[in-house]
């Protein structure tokens, strides 16, 4: 742990870490941020793009884990300081600004110059046959309706929550889902209302008709850089670079920005450069070559292929976490099901709770971490150790306990001390009991890594969690194919291991 | 003064958590040089009783004494490499070459590997085993007789001067069974060894035994030679356990034990 601990987490030096929410325009609101600041400042940057919604992202910037990320003032009104969505847009955003510097010392830099707000769409065939123009229309038919809506507008207050009690609006039916498959989803007919912002590109495309919000229910948001104060006191040219962007995008701007990733299927980093250039902000250095454009069309394998410097970078990141938190597992692990071995009582007990770990989903323990370390790769190896645990305690425990009894008391009696029966004799009797465990707690780590992406730790999940934001199915494949991949080998590998270690003379008796 | 004895009990009671009594009060003293049978059914106490010497048990109250020292004041570990001990299946580690298994005391006793690997070898060849054709051996790739051949050959190793055998041809075939007692009397003549043997079979104990200790319910009902013992049976149990011996038709056993 003291190793870990000593991993870079906090903003070092002259590193601004920049983060994003999981989706589109979050993310291309980062880059910008991230490339002005590139070309500007002196400074370098580190991305965590894609972060599991506007909870992770806040904590992650509370803690430092990052100095700033895009955030609209609405959220930050009504989710993150949990007050009723009134006001304008001039009025939310000095509300938020007093509350989050009193509060966190936290800055909301100029608004970028688009207003942005939830509103709710339905495929334009249904608004025309139901004669639907209005949120107050929807209200009425929408008991025979199907609702297919963002996980984070399901459970808003200026969101579902707050429609049901401003409109009366209750669907048949609500189904939580990614925004990128809303989309598809309602093109398809499968859902017939969805929650869409105003500054979405792809409105036009899938022929929707926004429901005018009659009651004024959603408040106008604006979209600014959230910022740590220490940043801004220690690297002040943030503020400034950031500054420039004041006023600068408007809605249709921002339109046809966010349809570029999210039907173009170019890269955050094309874009941002493009929109940087075309605002006259393009630094000397934009470093556009990060994600150079995702050439869309292309098969798997030469997308694989083109992506291969990326997918080995991953991969070692995805071997570096899950080797990290199986190390950690095996140094803790093995000795806990050694002394339980010893100490029978509390042994079921313990191993029991252990278990219990097991049940709680990989996500939420993910994220429980993050008020406490950040996020990053501390937290990632933190939750997949504790996933490591049971198997291989289990296993320890059970491989020990149930080791040729006639040898130990053979070994035992002829003169061997505890310590010497444990070493030479149960402990390599246990051996391929104990190896099948810390297999199983590899294969376990490896796939749940794919998860660690959500907060922020790379790897493999990488381009699962993006492709899954942008409906990228080949993107998804380039994470999820090579971490299968890693798991399968390193099965293998361990299978050979575990070979190794098998006693001679245990083979013959079957 | 006279020469302690080379085993000894005196009271010793065994009274295990769950209430049930395995050693009921037995006194007794093995000479040295001199082989003990211990023969009763299961659950008379015999095995315990083996084991107090070893403190594989420890007893309740009384005391049991390794050349006229309470073993309680001795270091198990330091007694038990000074005892060897022959369980009823062999107890060979299953993952050990024969070799090692044989060589398991010197090692603990610290020899150097060449002179535990002679060793080895010599006891393999004391026992009636090839070194050449079971050294590199596995238990697994053994005939039972084989494995307690080895497993005897591993009590010996460490030049113990006491063997403790807990049912040593148990677990075998009659045919084998009586050549590793044929293998056992010559050796017990050529190495003046004090062994403790249990069995549950009189006829072992017959031949084996220079004395026998007949044990019931956690007591010692006789101990003798097995000439007076034959002779003179003195309690009711014992004359029954003879006649079944003798082929006789047995009057039923008071207290309801059926045959051993």
């Amino acid at each position: 742990m003291i190793l870990l601990t000593a991993l870079p987490v906090q903003a070092a030096g002259g590193t601004v870490v920049v983060g994003s929410k999981n989706f589109e325009e979050s993310r291309l609101l980062a880059e910008i941020f991230a490339q002005l600041i590139e070309g500007r400042t002196g400074l370098k940057v580190e991305r965590r793009l894609g972060l599991a919604g506007t909870q992770v992202c806040f904590e992650a910037l509370r803690t430092g884990a990052i100095d700033l990320y895009p955030e609209y003032t609405g959220t930050g009104l009504v989710t993150l300081l949990g007050e009723p969505a009134r006001g304008s847009a001039n009025q939310i955003l000095n509300r938020v600004r007093s509350e989050f510097l009193a509060r966190w010392d936290l800055w909301w830099l100029s608004p970028l110059g688009f207003e942005n707000s939830f509103e709710v769409a339905v495929p334009a065939e249904l608004a025309r046959r139901e004669g639907l123009d209005t949120l107050t229309d929807l209200a009425r038919v929408a008991p025979r309706l199907r609702g297919g809506f963002g996980y984070e507008f399901v459970g808003r207050e200026d969101g579902l929550l707050g429609l049901a009690k401003a409109y009366g609006l209750h669907f048949r039916q609500v189904q939580p889902m990614q925004q990128a498959i809303q989309y598809r989803a309602a093109g398809e007919r499968r859902i017939d209302a969805l929650d869409v912002y105003t500054t979405d590109g792809r409105l036009v495309l899938y022929n929707l008709k926004v429901l005018r919000d009659d009651r004024h229910f959603f408040p106008p948001y604006e979209a600014a850089a959230l910022t740590r104060g220490t940043a801004l006191r220690a690297h002040p040219e943030v503020g400034a670079a950031l500054g420039l962007l004041g006023g600068a995008l408007d809605a249709d701007r921002m339109r046809a920005l966010n349809l570029r990733l999210q039907e173009g299927h170019e890269s955050e980093a094309v874009v941002a450069r493009d929109a940087l250039r075309d605002l006259g902000l393009a630094g000397a250095a934009a470093r556009g070559k990060r994600q150079e454009g995702r050439s869309h069309g292309a098969g798997l394998l030469p997308y694989l292929w083109q992506e291969r410097s990326a997918l080995l970078r991953r991969t070692l990141e995805h071997l570096g976490l899950s080797a990290l938190a199986l190390g950690f597992g095996c140094l803790a692990a093995i000795p806990l099901g050694l002394f339980l071995e010893r100490h029978r009582r509390p042994a079921e007990g313990v191993i029991r709770g252990l278990g219990l770990t097991q049940t709680i989903p990989s996500l939420a323990l993910l994220a429980f971490f993050i008020p406490f370390l950040g996020v990053g790769a501390l937290p990632a190896v933190v939750a997949l150790w504790i996933y490591s645990l049971y198997p291989i305690v289990r296993n320890t425990f059970t491989g020990v306990r149930d080791a040729d009894p006639r040898a130990v008391e053979a070994a035992t009696a002829l003169g061997m001390t505890d310590g010497q029966v444990l070493r030479l004799v149960r402990l390599p009797l246990a051996a391929p009991v104990l190896m099948a465990g810390v297999r199983t707690a590899a294969v376990l780590t490896i796939g749940t890594a794919t998860l660690a992406a959500f907060i922020g730790a790379g790897g493999l999940g990488e381009p699962i969690v993006t492709g899954l934001q942008l409906a990228d199915s080949r993107m998804i494949l380039s994470g999820a194919i090579p971490a299968a991949l890693l798991a399968l080998l390193v099965d293998g590998v361990l299978g050979r291991v575990e070979g190794a270690l098998r006693p001679p003379g245990l083979e013959a008796r079957r | 003064m006279p020469v302690a004895p080379a085993l000894e009990a005196v009271g010793v009671r065994k009274t295990y958590g769950d209430g049930t009594t395995a050693l009921a009060g037995v006194d007794l003293a093995v000479a040295t040089g001199e082989t003990l049978a211990l023969v009763g059914e299961s659950g008379s106490g015999k095995t315990t009783l083996l084991r107090l010497w070893n403190r594989m048990v420890e007893p309740t109250s009384g005391e049991a004494r390794v050349e006229g020292r309470a073993v309680r004041d001795l270091d198990p570990i330091e007694l038990r490499l000074r005892i060897g001990y022959v369980p009823q299946d062999g107890g060979l580690l299953p993952h050990w070459t024969v070799f090692e298994n044989v060589a398991l005391v010197p090692r603990l006793l610290g020899w150097e590997p060449r002179r535990r690997r002679e060793r080895a070898r010599e006891m393999l060849e004391l026992v009636g085993l090839d070194p050449g054709l079971h050294g590199e051996r596995y238990s697994a790739e053994l005939s039972g007789g084989q494995r307690q051949r080895a497993a005897f050959a591993r009590a010996l190793a460490g030049d113990a001067a006491i063997v403790l055998l807990d049912e040593p041809f148990g677990a075998l075939d009659a045919l084998t069974r009586q050549e590793l007692q044929q293998q056992f009397l010559e050796l017990k003549g050529r190495l003046g060894k004090t062994m403790t043997l249990v069995t549950h079979d009189l006829g072992e104990a017959f031949r084996l035994g220079d004395r026998i200790g007949v044990m019931r319910g956690g007591r010692l009902l006789r101990l003798d030679t097995p000439e007076e013992i034959a002779r003179h049976p003195g309690d009711d149990y014992v004359r029954r356990l003879l006649d079944l011996r003798a082929g006789l038709d047995p009057a039923p056993i008071p207290g309801g034990a059926s045959a051993l």
